[in-house]
């Protein structure tokens, strides 16, 4: 059932109505609407029972397993939320007065400190609204470092191939060509070809560490030096920050400029497809370059720093000071974690990716990179069982979810076929790692004796697989607008 | 396995091209290439008077999955293009070599002819590739 | 330890399976000497209790100002109901649905959003959603380039009747791909784009800018410019306010042809000011357009047994397929905000939205009166407006609007910065939640403000 077909026309929800005396006398004719828009006309139970049962069609962290690779899907917990809607921080409105803000201002100073901490750089702003947002603000500093040299000539981003679609899509938006390089059989970045690939047309390198791979980039020194003697910068992908997280920092590894995802390693909800977060911090070189706002501390007063103070600066990326609410969160969640929290959380996500891969191999399963340790993710390879069962990647991921398991991350990254890549997370229980071992290997069992199961799976969810070529043809993007809702 | 016409030429990016007799040449993506994409959901054409380079890319094929970049074998100037394929992109699934032709082209340089490799060349091509 | 459920057996067990002695042995492909032995200067752990009790404090510390102040982020009625659902742990702690069949629900409600967002703009086609609307308004610049392939000067229009601060964010994020973003000056008595400073003969325009209402809250000529605009062979790119929609003309019917592309700021739909997010952007437009469209987009389909069900589609647009020539680097949208959204507009109704537009209309007049009663402050444009004015006042804004704050008042936001020809001036706003008492108590409170 879709909201609208449950509406009547002429119902209306007396509760939410404001009785108005007044009029649109003095809005001119042809300014005014002429036909009301077609919104659905339901009761407020008919709402709440509506959407109440769509959530109860979801999977979610709070419901299922949730082992998206490169996507940390760990426990959200509930006091971060709470905290966050406490009305003094819902009601402030973004261009009242420092005055009015003291407290949650003092919560993002507080939080700016303890990224820069825990990444090893100068300055953080929390300006950008996502990790691809934070990759866009790293990219145009990094161009801004230039330009201010008049070193107009560096054109080329390098980025390994195993990386997230977003790094090139943003070297793009940043006025870049991109430029590939090759990953070496152990997972690493193909040191000879990025030396090759290294020139004076190089503004920078995008590099994810660990990496996509679900593995440790290990001669991390000699790329930053090799990138940095040609004069050009290193920018840090921080999708798999929490795999690290007090262990080793970004800043150490010789990264310029970084972005962080909130949203996976400082547990913010990702809500059914966002909102993100992606905080960038930057070492000195790139500091008059950080993204506005800002916030700073004079005495004991904090205040929100603006063009007059970062007259350099990249610009702004938001109407207003980025996701403030998620970030909130983040800095609760920072909080509860402080820094005997935060060392666990890398140790204890390694622990449970490495168990999970030990387990998963010795059920048979083949792992893409066998010979290396597993970051807080690994990746198993499925390519016998669709060379030789024509069973694949997405049946396993699809027959998962009837044994209530939302699936790994499928088919990335590119380089590794029919791969799963899966991070466990730390706030899962062994238990939970070894129903999931179970899991797969039931569904082993089934692509060898009865095919059918897998490749006909899903048969429990509200829906059997989708006819996605039929949704790309037959746009059909909108319930249709009726012509009598006048 | 697929059909590769040995009246054609052939890209090394899975075009093939007809040629004509007037400096005009059809241009199309191979039944590999299609097999490789799968259902074709969408196909971006070029404008007819449109200048292309060689090697431009100046036609995209979609299909659920993947988004390739079709190229113009060479510079000039394209003639028409196939309009069939905005309601019908699955032409070029069911009939790639006739009524699935994407764009003619008036070629500028005879030299950019050199490239291009016959149906035994791109056999033996294409099959190096999927190993 | 915080979220960590490990029992100490369990450890032992598990890295006897691994073939390790301890933990930090895991760690043994990072290069010693990067490795750090402390975070200094991060502060212990807290537990739930005692952060509690310091949030309570900095909340309260921020207190509950009235609010006057609109420019972009509104102080709306949002239902209590809002929040409870959009906040269940199916929807708060979903992800993206790629997994089509498991998330049903968070792809039904942007359908359902999709469909709600396209009818008030009366366009055809929307996303499922943006970061804001400063960045919405980018995004439609990056896609009216795209879009417009007969224009090759990549020239937009855009007013400075326009949020300043959209504009320097679309200035920021398009500015390395060769966009030329050019101004377009305003009547300084009627606040409003100058009809007669448009050009006769502006050459190749890609895409003229309009919004309804404008920065200043003041209603533009948009049938004239739209109608302008495409004479020309530019698209029009409406800037608009969701509820503002209830009762103005939706950018779909502007002019003779509508706008091509509308986008703004989806705040005002449930969900709080917040320090300003995460709020949500809007973006909708023509269906010859949907294919440029930046973002995720749900698509209704058929699964196996021919039942109707909803999948992300149109996918080959984006980052994850398309890398370096996808149509955006946008992958993470505002899902959560969406939901809220989605149910704001169910349980408001067509009906309970025009009354909320009304009723805000209806208080910025009342203020308007009010304040102009006092000879200090006057109104500084002429024309209509929808629930936000300037007004100008006899002493330096910025110190007055200190002043109220110390009273908690939120009294507006100051222009000085971005429109220094106006003067003292402020944008003050109205909604639907501002009572007669407010308004009396502001009003009062400003005048001795500007006296003092």
């Amino acid at each position: 059932m879709i909201i609208y077909e449950l509406a009547v026309k002429g119902r209306i929800n007396k509760a939410q109505n404001i009785s108005t005396t007044d009029t649109l006398n003095d809005i001119p004719q042809k300014l005014r609407r002429k036909k009301r828009a077609y919104l659905p006309e339901v009761s407020e139970l008919q709402a709440v029972r509506h959407y109440t049962q769509l959530s109860q069609k979801n999977f979610s962290i709070d419901t299922h397993f949730y082992p998206l690779g490169s996507c940390t899907m760990k426990y959200n917990p509930r006091a971060c939320n709470s905290l966050a809607m406490l009305p003094g921080f819902l009601a402030r409105h973004p261009q009242s007065d420092d005055s009015l803000g003291q407290g949650f201002l003092a919560c993002m100073h507080e939080l700016q400190d303890m990224l820069k901490e825990v990444t090893g750089m100068q300055a953080v702003s929390l300006a950008p609204m996502a990790g691809a947002q934070g990759e866009f603000a790293g990219i145009a500093m990094i161009r801004a470092y230039h330009d201010a040299r008049n070193d107009t000539a560096r054109n080329e981003i390098l980025i390994p191939d195993a990386a997230h679609g977003t790094n090139p899509a943003t070297a793009v938006m940043c006025g870049y060509r991109v430029k590939e390089i090759a990953t070496d059989k152990n997972g690493d970045v193909d040191f000879d070809a990025l030396k090759a690939a290294v020139g004076p047309q190089t503004a920078g390198l995008m590099l994810t560490n660990p990496s996509t791979l679900g593995v440790f980039e290990r001669r991390i020194k000699e790329i930053a030096a090799l990138v940095h003697a040609a004069g050009g910068l290193l920018y840090y992908d921080g999708a798999n920050l929490n795999a690290i997280l007090g262990k080793v920092r970004p800043g150490d590894m010789g990264f310029d400029v970084i972005h962080m995802n909130l949203h996976k390693t400082f547990s913010t909800p990702h809500g059914g497809g966002g909102p993100g977060s992606g905080p960038v911090g930057v070492n000195e070189r790139l500091l008059p370059y950080l993204p506005i706002p800002v916030v700073g501390k004079k005495g004991d007063t904090y205040r929100i720093f603006d063009e007059h103070d970062i007259p350099q600066t990249m610009g702004r990326l938001s109407a207003f000071a980025g996701n403030a609410g998620i970030l909130l969160r983040a800095y609760i969640y920072a909080r509860m974690l402080g820094k005997e929290g935060m060392v666990r959380i890398a140790e204890y996500s390694t622990l449970n990716a490495n168990y999970l891969m030990k387990m998963l191999e010795q059920a048979g399963f083949e792992l893409a990179f066998s010979n290396r340790r597993a970051t807080h993710e690994f990746i198993v390879t499925l390519k016998k069982q669709a060379k030789e069962l024509n069973v694949t990647t997405l049946d396993f991921a699809k027959r998962l979810l009837d044994l209530g398991y939302h699936a790994p991350t499928t088919y990335f990254p590119l380089l590794v076929p029919e791969c799963l890549l899966i991070e466990p997370t730390e706030t899962e229980t062994k238990d939970v790692l070894d129903a999931f071992v179970a899991a797969m290997t039931t569904i082993k069992k089934e692509a060898e004796q009865n095919p059918d199961k897998v490749t006909q799976a899903p048969e429990t969810m509200p829906v059997r697989r989708l006819d996605e070529v039929r949704a790309a043809k037959q746009l059909d993007l909108r319930w249709p607008a009726k012509e009598n809702n006048a | 396995m697929s059909t590769i016409p040995s009246g054609l030429k052939y890209t090394q990016s899975h075009e093939w091209i007809e040629l004509a007799d007037d400096d005009t040449a059809t241009i199309g993506i191979t039944d590999h290439a299609q097999s490789l994409l799968g259902d074709l959901v969408y196909v971006e054409i070029p404008d007819v008077g449109q200048d292309v380079a060689a090697a431009e890319a100046c036609a995209v094929v979609e299909s659920v999955k993947a988004a390739s970049d079709i190229y113009s074998p060479f510079s000039g100037e394209v003639l028409e293009a196939n309009e069939e394929l905005a309601d019908t992109p699955e032409l070029i699934n069911t009939d790639p070599y006739d009524a699935g032709w994407i764009f003619k082209v008036r070629y500028h340089n005879k030299a950019d002819l050199d490239e291009l490799m016959d149906a035994d060349a791109y056999a033996e091509f294409a099959a190096k590739e999927d190993h | 330890m915080p979220f960590i459920p490990h029992t100490d057996y369990e450890v032992k067990e598990m890295l006897n399976a691994i073939g390790a002695d301890n933990i930090e042995e895991l760690f043994d492909e990072i290069p010693a000497e990067l490795k750090i032995s402390e975070l200094k200067n991060i502060p212990s752990q807290l537990t739930e209790m005692e952060i509690s009790r310091l949030m309570h404090e900095r909340a309260n510390q921020d207190n509950t100002p009235i609010c006057f102040a609109g420019g972009g982020a509104y102080d709306h009625h949002i239902p209590a109901a809002v929040w409870e659902i959009a906040t269940r742990g199916e929807f708060y702690s979903a992800y993206t649905p790629y997994q089509a069949e498991a998330s049903q629900g968070s792809l039904q409600v942007i359908y359902e959003y999709q469909s709600m967002i396209a009818n008030l703009t009366s366009l055809d086609a929307s996303n499922a959603s943006l970061y804001d609307g400063a960045s919405a308004l980018a995004e439609a610049t990056l896609m009216a380039v795209r879009a417009n392939r007969k224009s090759k000067s990549k020239r937009i229009l855009v007013p400075r009747t326009v949020n300043p601060v959209y504009r320097k964010v679309t200035h920021t994020l398009v500015k390395n791909q060769g966009i030329k973003l050019e101004e377009l000056n305003f009547d300084l008595q009627q606040g409003l784009i100058d009809m007669a400073s448009l050009p006769a003969e502006p050459g190749d325009i890609t895409a003229v800018v309009i919004p309804l209402p404008n920065y200043f809250g003041v209603l533009e000529n948009v049938d004239e410019l739209t109608d302008w605009a495409h004479k020309h062979g530019a698209l029009v790119i409406a800037v608009v306010n969701p509820i503002s929609l209830s009762i103005l003309t939706p950018p779909g019917e502007w002019g003779e042809k509508g706008a091509d592309i509308a986008c703004g700021e989806g705040q005002p739909l449930g969900i709080p000011m917040s320090s300003g997010g995460p709020y949500f952007g809007f973006l909708t437009c023509k269906q010859a357009l949907v294919r440029q469209m930046p973002g995720r987009i749900v698509g209704r389909t058929l699964d196996l047994d021919g039942k109707p069900g909803f999948t992300l589609t149109l996918q080959a647009r984006e980052q994850h397929i398309r890398r370096s020539k996808a149509t955006s680097n946008i992958c993470t949208n505002q899902g959560l905000m969406v939901t809220a959204a989605t149910i704001y507009m169910a349980i408001m109704g067509p009906d309970g939205l025009e009354k909320t537009a009304i009723a805000s209309h209806g208080n910025n007049k009342k203020m308007l009166e009010k304040l102009t009663s006092k000879k200090s402050i006057t109104r500084t444009f002429n024309q209509s407006f929808f629930h936000e004015s300037v007004i100008n006042i006899a002493a330096d804004n910025a110190s007055v609007l200190k002043k109220l704050a110390a009273n908690n008042i939120v009294g507006g936001i100051n222009l000085k910065s971005d429109y220094p020809e106006l003067g003292d001036a402020i944008l003050v706003c109205a909604t639907e939640k501002r009572t007669v008492k407010e308004i009396d108590f502001f009003t009062e409170q400003l005048a001795t403000a500007i006296a003092s």
